[in-house]
């Protein structure tokens, strides 16, 4: 009993020299890193301070000024807002119309490029790296080049914006497609292999109702991503509710009221189509689920 | 009894079938109407009136391709060398490309298949097209005169004060003050070095074991400094602009984390007991996600003047509502028996936090903010064209000049390059970070 007791209190103090020991290298690696990443922000914060045109600490005094200036001559101009903002509607819609299709178009090019890329469902085994490498490239594209260049030769409007944001939705939705797809049950699609049905039989049918869910949630995700990115390549020239609000930027103060009706409208369809699609989400991430 | 119920079944089940059958016609037929209103909406039939394919096959051939344009001035008489026509691609004097030749007063360029043009004194020009002969044209002090006649061919431009000839072995223009000719190659040229470089025409081989070319350099140094300081690809420039919009990204999503980490908490419902604080909390989340990026780079750059740190606080603000909402969600899924736990060890509420709460959270916010890492260096490339800093304002300044499209390929690439690393990047730290704390 005693013998047992004396081994005890050394193995335990053993133990815990041991486990005070990994306790300090563990907070050493820890504060180093964080040392590391403290020194990272810091020194990062510097340089882009110092790159910047105005300073950061001079320039936190004015940040309220912009959005005073448009406040108070919209507050001035509080009954023109309405006409300014049904003027505009057309525009908003522009938007909202360049966000439908790219994200329509964009989701079935990626439903199509996913499946391809695919281990287990690919028509050509032998090309998913291939299909990947597509993806990834179309993903790492930022829709303003594509749009810019677009702009070049097609003239500015809608269209180039379009075309833009499908890619990037094309290749963004063809990676969570894949994933999401790489985790179905294969035993649909054998069964349908059996019986003779072709590759796109054999999708729609047998992965297609496994994965709808999912895919519809990450969809309706993309169309609100791809609002904001529609309101943003307006504003370099491919129409809509952007171009209106440089336009008016432009133009400086006295037609701030325009400015602020954009505003306005853009936020409010940006947080209308947030909650729209944050509900449909959960219905059916929660319907999957039960 | 049992056949009506079966009758109804049935008749239930011809319904179900009926009304999926129409769905499955319907959907289509949607987004079928869907994409005619938005033909005629966003005006594609005009769409080819507006188009300009020869945008295009600049654009296609710009990008892969470089011209040297030879340029006679008519009042000197004076002929200049230069790579794109740019005084920073401009041949040294006493040093022009070896396709060009003197041959007594005349100077021969051979522009390759049998096209050939020889620039005269008096500011004459002969031009060999094979397959129609030679072109002469002489500018006379009030008009340029061609042997051509009434009709010339319809790869001829010509009125009486400029004549432009395109041809697929080069381009040639004579105007009242100067023959320019276009001599086009494919490649990048000067990616290197610029004409006024020792370096430049010289194989690698020749510059890290050869003899020493610039006596007052030794090569490997001289060699690094002029190709860092190309003035026409502006190599230096281009590797901070890809800084700069990493940094962007970095500054704003890990600043934009650290803020919306204490403002979860605050918007949790297991640890902000106060209502009236959560709905607070919620719904400055929410503002700060609609007003989203574009109008908070538009009023920051206001404040604080075009540049990286406006770019990286558009990005922290509108990340902080995104992480705020996803930090708070996590948050609430968090297991309480760890909480309690470390409660009944005698630990105060900011320990158990420490303990009970963040060791839980942490993997998955991490994820996160990494998932986000990569997706914000998209976004600064955007928000740098916008504000101006970073690759994204290079990018669209070259394509807004519309003629350095090499640049624009060469800029496209180091971005995908750039995105596809960061992908990487993040993918790497987030299976390490979580891994290590599974283990």
């Amino acid at each position: 009993m005693a013998d047992l007791t004396a081994g005890g209190s050394t193995g335990v103090a053993d133990v815990q020299s041991r486990y005070m020991e990994m306790v300090q290298r563990k907070r050493l690696y820890g504060g180093l890193t964080l040392l590391i990443f403290v020194v990272l922000m810091v020194s990062g914060f510097m340089v882009a301070d110092d790159r910047n045109a105005g300073g950061f600490w001079d320039g936190i005094d004015n940040m309220g000024d912009y959005p005073a200036a448009v406040l108070a001559e919209a507050w001035e101009k509080l009954a023109d807002l309405p006409g300014l903002m049904v003027k505009y509607f057309p525009a908003l819609i522009e938007t909202i119309n360049i966000a439908a299709v790219s994200t329509l178009t964009g989701v079935l090019a990626g439903f199509v490029l996913a499946m391809l890329g695919t281990r287990g469902l690919a028509r050509w085994p032998a090309l998913i790296p291939v299909f990947r490498r597509i993806t990834d490239v179309m993903r790492a594209v930022p829709e303003i080049v594509i749009a810019l260049m677009l702009i070049f030769v097609l003239g500015g409007g809608p269209v180039p914006a379009v075309i833009a944001i499908a890619i990037h939705t094309a290749g963004a939705i063809g990676k969570l497609f894949s994933e999401v797809a790489e985790n179905a049950d294969l035993k649909p699609v054998e069964g349908l292999q059996s019986i003779g049905a072709n590759w796109s039989q054999r999708i729609l049918l047998g992965v297609l109702p496994q994965v709808a869910p999912n895919f519809l949630s990450y969809a309706l995700l993309r169309f609100e991503i791809n609002i904001r990115a529609s309101a943003i390549l307006g504003f370099v020239g491919a129409g809509g509710i952007g171009y209106e609000l440089r336009n008016s930027m432009s133009w400086g103060p006295g037609r701030f009221d325009e400015a602020a009706a954009i505003f306005v409208l853009l936020f409010g369809t940006i947080v209308f189509f947030d909650q729209v699609s944050s509900r449909y989400r959960n219905r059916m991430t929660e319907g999957q689920g039960a | 009894m049992t056949t009506a119920t079966l009758e109804t079944l049935q008749s239930d089940a011809d319904t179900l079938f009926r009304r999926k059958r129409l769905t499955a016609y319907a959907v289509p037929a949607v987004i079928f109407a869907y994409f005619v209103y938005i033909f005629f909406a966003f005006d594609f039939a005009g769409l080819a009136s507006r188009a300009q394919p020869a945008n295009a096959m600049t654009l296609a051939s710009d990008m892969l391709s470089y011209k040297v344009h030879v340029t006679r001035s008519h009042r000197s008489g004076e002929i200049d060398y230069a790579v794109e026509g740019e005084r920073k691609g401009r041949y040294p004097d006493g040093m022009r490309p070896d396709w060009a030749s003197d041959a007594g007063e005349t100077t021969v360029l051979s522009l390759g298949d049998g096209y050939e043009v020889r620039l005269l004194p008096d500011n004459r020009t002969e031009f060999d097209v094979p397959g129609h002969g030679t072109i002469e044209a002489q500018f006379d002090g009030t008009k340029v005169v061609t042997n051509l006649g009434d009709t010339p061919p319809d790869w001829v431009n010509a009125s009486r004060t400029r004549v432009a000839i395109t041809t697929d072995g080069g381009r040639v223009t004579i105007t009242r003050s100067k023959t320019e000719v276009f001599n086009y190659f494919g490649g990048w040229e000067l990616f290197w070095f610029t004409l006024d470089s020792p370096y430049y025409g010289q194989s690698f081989g020749s510059i890290l074991f050869g003899d020493q070319i610039d006596p007052t350099r030794p090569n490997l140094a001289g060699a690094w400094h002029d190709f860092w300081q190309n003035p026409m690809w502006r190599h230096a420039d281009v590797v901070w602009a890809i800084g700069e919009t990493i940094l962007m990204a970095f500054l704003g999503t890990f600043g934009g984390a650290i803020i919306a980490l204490p403002l979860a908490f605050m918007a949790a419902k297991r640890f902000a007991p106060i209502m009236a604080l959560r709905f607070a909390m919620r719904r400055l989340f929410d503002f700060v996600r609609g007003v989203d990026a574009l109008i908070w780079t538009i009023v920051l750059s206001r404040a604080f003047g075009p540049g990286p740190l406006t770019g990286a606080l558009a990005i922290l603000i509108t990340d902080t509502g995104t992480f705020g909402k996803i930090f708070s969600e996590a948050l609430e899924n968090v297991d309480e028996k760890q909480i309690e736990g470390v409660s009944s060890t005698g630990a105060k509420p900011l320990q158990r936090y420490r303990f009970g709460v963040i060791p839980q959270v942490v993997p998955v916010l991490l994820a996160q903010v990494l998932y986000f890492l990569e997706s914000n260096t998209r976004s600064a490339t955007i928000i740098g064209a916008i504000t101006g800093g970073g690759i994204g304002l290079l990018i669209t300044q070259a394509i807004q000049t519309q003629k350095d499209w090499e640049e624009v390929a060469y800029y496209i690439i180091l971005i995908i390059l750039m995105v596809i690393f960061m992908d990487w990047l993040s993918g790497v730290l987030r299976r390490r970070l979580i891994r290590g704390d599974a283990e």
